[in-house]
């Protein structure tokens, strides 16, 4: 099922395409060796370089150099032995030099391609055109003051990628697995953190709408919009508002906008669009950036199994259902403490756990899977305690709560509490005969076909048992003795 | 190539500079005068020479990942024309 506008005169389509920046993970910046860490003090990351002081000169940082190369290989793209620095030109208080070192006409990196999945667990593979190393500008606060603006130049020079899509997307949903999977590669690869909300990731959304078959129409570009969620809002309502200017009559201007969330419109960034003439040229301060091929295989040699890959694995390694697998990769912590709790175990079971009791555990305190209350080998303990028959399913519940709150291991709490299961036929028996003997009626009942109770026995015993009472025993001992 | 006074105005503005009406036909015969100029390299066949991006035929230098500056708070913001605090401050620039 596409996804469409249904406007007055029939079916829209929704093009998109998708230009991220990415910060690149780096201690120092893309041309100066000043910090790049995030929250430092203001202005006190900011070399003579950054702040465009005259004479200075950029000299590239080889590790920015080394994480684009990272990036390329991990999109399965092509690296360019040769690209160039371009300057981009344009006035901004943030952008001291009036100008960004880019890389326009000669990316470091060309085509790739990312696999998104569905909800509805299809695939689809994007085409990535190219990435790009820029400069990042500083950082301007409009409002600690009614008539001045601050600046912060922390940030100015640290290197990002732009990684851009083909329009390949279609829908919204399209757009957001696209984000989450680009953001899950970069994580895998350690090029950029992939942090939203300190702004490690930012997106630029191209859309226009046209009607199936159509060739492309005008496309409008949103800037930097800051989270899967906002978006997905985003080309939704920009998707709209084109459909209702076609629809009326009019035309599409090629225009940039802003997203403003908290209204759920975009609105028109008029004064940029005289700065869309960037007069790029080659920048004289840098030489071309020529790559040694045997320094790439060797970046490519050292790169870590990456999330498609890993989600194969483990349908085959672990026979998990491809939604699984994928939920389980997401996240190399998640994988890792996933592969942790499977080895040597059912590994579906494992699955269930992980994905059920423990994600909500982390839910519910706030946790993520790296400061998770229940360390991952005692996961894999409580599912040996189950194993071994030293547990039933329905106490390992209470013995997980117990493991969240006091990070006890689960053997203690088991011993602690009097958890282990009964397996006593002797113990079942008896209490199978109080639980009959107690209930008369529902006995007559079931005798004269009403087998359904059977179930009703089954928790009045386990009840009687305080849980305690091995499942199956308990089964065998109800037939035997209603039989 | 011959500029108009249109284009001569939108290069000024995009640059940032002040320009007299009176100040844009001598500009132009200016400027015009050096487009014929670089034009003259048209006059060559560059078809089978691969474009140079610079005059030193070597690669770029890299520098390794090691924070090496930064913490001129003080130096870096003493040229500003104002300040706030450790910001620079600059007149209002909003979207």
């Amino acid at each position: 099922m596409s996804y469409v506008i249904e406007g007055g005169t029939g079916a829209w389509e929704v093009v998109i395409g998708l230009e991220v920046h990415a910060q690149v993970v780096s201690q120092a910046k893309l041309f100066s060796g000043a910090a790049t860490a995030f929250g430092a003090e203001p202005n006190t990351q900011v070399s003579f370089v950054d702040a465009a002081f005259p004479g200075m000169l950029p000299v590239i940082n080889r590790e920015c150099v080394a994480q684009a190369v990272r990036t390329g290989l991990g999109l399965g793209a092509h690296i360019n032995l040769v690209s160039r620095f371009d300057r981009k030109n344009y006035f901004y208080a943030d952008l001291p030099p009036g100008y960004q070192i880019s890389q326009y006409q000669h990316p470091i990196v060309g085509a790739g391609v990312i696999e998104i999945e569905l909800a509805d667990g299809s695939t689809k593979s994007i085409g990535v055109t190219r990435l790009h190393l820029e400069q990042d500008a500083g950082k301007s606060l409009h409002d600690q003051h009614p008539t001045k603006s601050y600046i912060d130049l922390n940030r100015a020079g640290v290197a990002l990628m732009e990684i851009v899509s083909e329009p390949d997307l279609r829908s919204p949903e399209e757009a957001g697995a696209y984000l989450r999977k680009l953001r899950t590669i970069l994580r895998y690869l350690g090029t950029c953190d992939g942090n939203m909300e300190e702004g490690s990731m930012r997106a630029d959304v191209n859309v226009s709408v046209r009607k199936h078959g159509e060739p492309f129409r005008t496309r409008c570009e949103v800037k930097n919009v800051n989270s899967v969620r906002f978006v997905m809002q985003a080309i939704e309502v920009e998707a709209k508002r084109q459909v209702e200017i076609w629809e009326a009559g009019g035309a599409v201007d090629q225009e940039t906008r802003l997203f403003d969330a908290a209204r759920g419109i975009t609105r028109s960034m008029r004064s940029k669009e005289e700065a869309h003439d960037y007069r790029y040229f080659p920048d004289p301060d840098l030489l071309p950036l020529v790559l040694d091929e045997a320094w790439i295989a060797e970046l490519k040699a050292a790169l870590p199994e990456l999330p498609d890959a890993k989600r194969r694995r483990f349908m085959q390694q672990y026979g998990l259902p491809f939604y699984d697998s994928a939920v389980l990769v997401a996240e190399q912590a998640t994988a890792d403490y996933y592969e942790t709790v499977a080895r040597g175990r059912d590994a579906k079971l494992a699955a269930n756990w992980v994905m059920g009791d423990l994600f909500a555990a982390l839910n519910r305190t706030g946790r993520t899977i790296e400061t998770s209350p229940v360390p991952a080998a005692a996961l894999g303990a409580l599912l040996d305690l189950m194993a071994d028959n030293t547990i039933n399913g329905r106490i390992a519940k209470e013995v997980f709560e117990a493991m969240v709150d006091t990070g006890e291991a689960p053997g203690a709490i088991v011993e602690r509490k009097g958890l282990r299961q009964v397996t006593d036929t002797g113990a079942i028996d008896a209490a199978v005969a109080a639980v009959l003997a107690a209930n008369p009626e529902k006995l007559a009942e079931y005798r004269s076909g009403k087998e359904k109770l059977f179930g009703f026995f089954v928790g009045q015993v386990m009840k009687a048992m305080a849980g305690k009472g091995n499942p199956a025993l308990v089964n065998d001992a109800l037939k035997r003795q209603l039989g | 190539m011959s500029l108009d006074p249109a284009t001569v105005r939108r290069i000024a503005r995009l640059a940032r500079i002040h320009l007299d009406e009176a100040e844009v036909p001598r500009l132009q015969d200016e400027l015009n005068a050096i487009l014929g100029w670089i034009e003259q390299l048209n006059e060559l066949d560059v078809a089978d020479i691969a474009p140079l991006t610079g005059p030193a035929q070597m690669a770029l230098k890299m520098r390794e990942d090691r924070v090496t500056d930064g913490g001129l708070r003080e130096a870096v913001l003493a040229n500003a024309p104002d300040r706030a605090g450790d910001f620079f401050a600059v007149p209002k620039v909003v979207e």
